[in-house]
């Protein structure tokens, strides 16, 4: 789960990295409102879970509250590679040095966490490690072990910083490692941290993801989902427990399993067509369930032919089949489908399905090719 | 002869009176594995399917003899039953739970690397040695003794390749599922390592997905120090950038982990590679002239 820049920056003010003291708001009149708290020159900051924000124009400097007022216009329902703007933050504007960048990361491959900075703050750090990966500075850690003061100086004086500036990176760095590891975060990012006209260190902006397997155990966090960033269908699904992703293709998929979702998706591209989603209804799947995928399927007009490709392991065909046929019985629709189910109690699932008039196929290619094909005739 | 689990593992099952962990058992102990115990705190003294059910894993051990466990505890309690598992010094631990927060398993892994002691997933189907032992949630009746090792991310897309294998006649040694989480105990290259050093498996299925570089790292591994012959597939060709696909380790993020990039570093370590999960056994019976 991603949050919004606000929310990742006042938690990061909770484990005491100073940011600045803006506020969010959801109408220009709010936004007026916060700059006059504020007072003086303040950025006017577009709210939404994608990068490109500056580029897109949602970020604006706006000297006075009339001018505050007219750039929150201008930003809320403005459109942003597809996400819609809900909330802008205002927050004060600083008088800028120098930016950095820092950020705690979980590294995969090495089962452990990095640490990375850069003096090239404010830009992407794919774009740093692409074009200078020199300039990024980097430390693991043990989790056996945790963070320890000399990381901190490492990556401090690694980027040139020194004396009282160099104490302050450090501190921030051992705030950033707890906050990504109290708040069960896979990326804790602070780019820019700016350095001020004083030479103290700020956040300016914040960006966390979290674990979704741990908010379990985060229920403050869970509260921060923005229901505006999923679709209807996403949410749906969600609350059925059914992993959805919502593509823009044509071939509705409704497959058991991750990875043969993933396949079947593949398969339907390979034989010309193109998926209009991911779904993995899980294992075991009850015909309620199965119903379900089956309505977030159909609810999408763009979806012409519907394949479902179901291996029965411990989960029986046949069980599946009946499923299909219920759901299909409760859903008034016309867009064909092509049913696969090999596995455990195949026949028993073809036998079921050959009675309802039903296309089946042997292969995941061929049923691929039969749906591509139902597909294109409409 | 296999790789990590045979005839005469002695499996203990942690979770075995939930609903999973007594169903599954139920099929473990159908198929022919040795289940000698179970382990649920509290519940001493019962039986599952006949296997006696123990308080921790230590008095399971010292009552059986175990030495190798099977983890179907809920997410929140799988860290420490794992951690269990090791402190009772079992070598093998198995961990087929989904949704493990991943710093649990940062803290995890990191020291079960350190004590030598080897674990699978967690987020995985398990593993299956044909006609000896099955210990997870691999299908038996999919499977069968033979010359092929298949080691993959997903679970139900392995069950479609070893099933279209035993279709054509073509056995397996072992068929090992790791799982998609981000952070594993066991990776791809430990899996080819006891593959390579097999003297029963003749040739490798290797099945990866979006997400992370542990099919690059395989790739280098397989180029530099795999002799036998490997078909690879990866799935999430179509995967859209920055969306989790189902498994908490199948995202591109950064650019990275694209299904296009890991087909490439197959293509340059010499493997096989199927555009499609149907294509896997026919190139595999045709490199073994089955």
């Amino acid at each position: 789960m991603n949050i919004h820049e606000y929310q990742a920056k006042r938690l990061f003010g909770r484990f005491g990295i100073p940011v600045p003291a803006g506020e969010v708001a959801t109408t220009p009149a709010e936004a007026r409102a916060v700059a006059e708290r504020i007072g003086g020159r303040v950025v006017v900051k577009a709210q939404v879970l994608t990068g490109g924000r500056g580029k897109a124009g949602g970020v604006k400097l706006a000297d006075g509250p009339e001018a505050v007022e007219a750039r929150a216009r201008e930003i809320l329902g403005m459109d942003i590679k597809g996400h819609t703007v809900h909330q802008v933050l205002v927050d004060p504007a600083v008088a800028i040095a120098s930016e950095i960048y820092l950020a705690a990361v979980l590294d995969r491959g090495q089962r452990r966490t990095t640490i990375m900075t850069s003096r090239q703050g404010g830009v992407d750090i794919e774009e740093v490690a692409a074009t200078d990966p020199s300039a990024i500075k980097r430390v693991t850690i043990d989790p056996l072990v945790g963070l320890q003061p000399f990381h901190g100086r490492r990556l401090a004086y690694g980027i040139g910083l020194g004396g009282a500036q160099a104490g302050q990176f450090g501190r921030i760095v051992a705030q950033l490692y707890q906050a990504y590891q109290s708040l069960d975060a896979t990326l804790a990012e602070i780019n820019p941290l700016v350095v001020l006209a004083d030479g103290t260190l700020m956040a300016l902006d914040g960006k966390v993801n979290l674990d979704d397997s741990a908010l379990f155990r985060q229920p403050e966090l869970e509260a921060l989902r923005d229901p505006g960033e999923e679709t209807e269908a996403e949410r749906m699904a969600r609350e059925a427990g059914l992993n959805y992703v919502d593509l823009d293709g044509s071939i509705g998929c409704l497959v058991n399993g991750a990875g043969l979702a993933m396949a079947t998706m593949d398969v339907t591209q390979l034989c010309g067509g193109s998926p209009a989603n991911f779904l993995d209804i899980g294992g075991g799947a009850q015909a309620d369930k199965v119903e379900t995928a089956m309505r977030i399927i159909l609810r999408d007009p763009r979806v012409k032919s519907v394949l479902v490709n179901i291996f029965g392991g411990i989960t029986r065909g046949d069980e599946v089949a009946r499923g299909i046929l219920a759901a299909l019985g409760n859903i008034d629709t016309d867009v064909p489908f092509v049913v696969r189910i090999v596995g455990t109690n195949a026949a028993e699932a073809r036998a079921i399905l050959a009675g309802a008039d039903m296309r089946t196929a042997p292969t995941l290619y061929e049923a691929a090719q039969m749906a591509v094909a139902a597909a294109a005739g409409r | 002869m296999s790789i990590l689990v045979d005839k005469h593992t002695r499996l203990l099952v942690q979770g075995i009176t939930g609903r999973e962990g007594a169903f599954h058992t139920g099929h473990m102990v159908d198929y022919g594995t040795q289940v000698v115990a179970g382990v649920t705190p509290g519940k001493a003294g019962e039986a599952v399917h006949g296997v006696p059910v123990f308080n921790t894993v230590a008095d399971a051990v010292e009552a059986t003899g175990a030495n190798a466990s099977v983890i179907y505890v809920p997410a929140r309690f799988t860290a420490d039953a794992i951690l269990e598992a090791a402190d009772a010094g079992l070598p093998l631990i198995v961990t087929i739970t989904e949704g493990v927060p991943v710093h649990d398993m940062l803290v995890v892994t990191n020291s079960l690397v350190q004590r030598g002691i080897t674990l699978v997933g967690p987020n995985c189907p398990g593993l299956i040695t044909p006609g000896e032992a099955k210990v997870g949630i691999i299908p038996g009746n999919i499977v069968r003794p033979g010359p092929v090792g298949v080691v993959s991310r997903s679970g139900t897309l392995t069950y479609e390749v070893l099933y279209a294998l035993t279709e054509r006649g073509i056995g397996q040694t072992t068929a090992v599922g790791i799982g998609g989480d981000p952070v594993q105990g066991t990776k791809f290259v430990d899996v080819l390592a006891r593959f390579q050093a097999d003297p029963a498996t003749e040739s490798i299925v290797i099945i990866g997905e979006i997400g992370g570089t542990d099919e690059e790292v395989a790739a280098d591994y397989i180029a530099q120090h795999v002799t036998k012959p490997v078909v690879g597939f990866i799935a999430g060709r179509t995967a859209p950038p920055g969306k989790r696909m189902g498994h908490a380790g199948a995202i591109i993020s950064g650019g990275t982990g694209t299904a296009a990039e890991k087909t490439a570093a197959f293509e340059r370590a010499g493997i096989h590679v199927a555009r499609h999960p149907d294509e896997i056994a026919a190139i595999v019976a045709r490199l073994i002239g089955a």
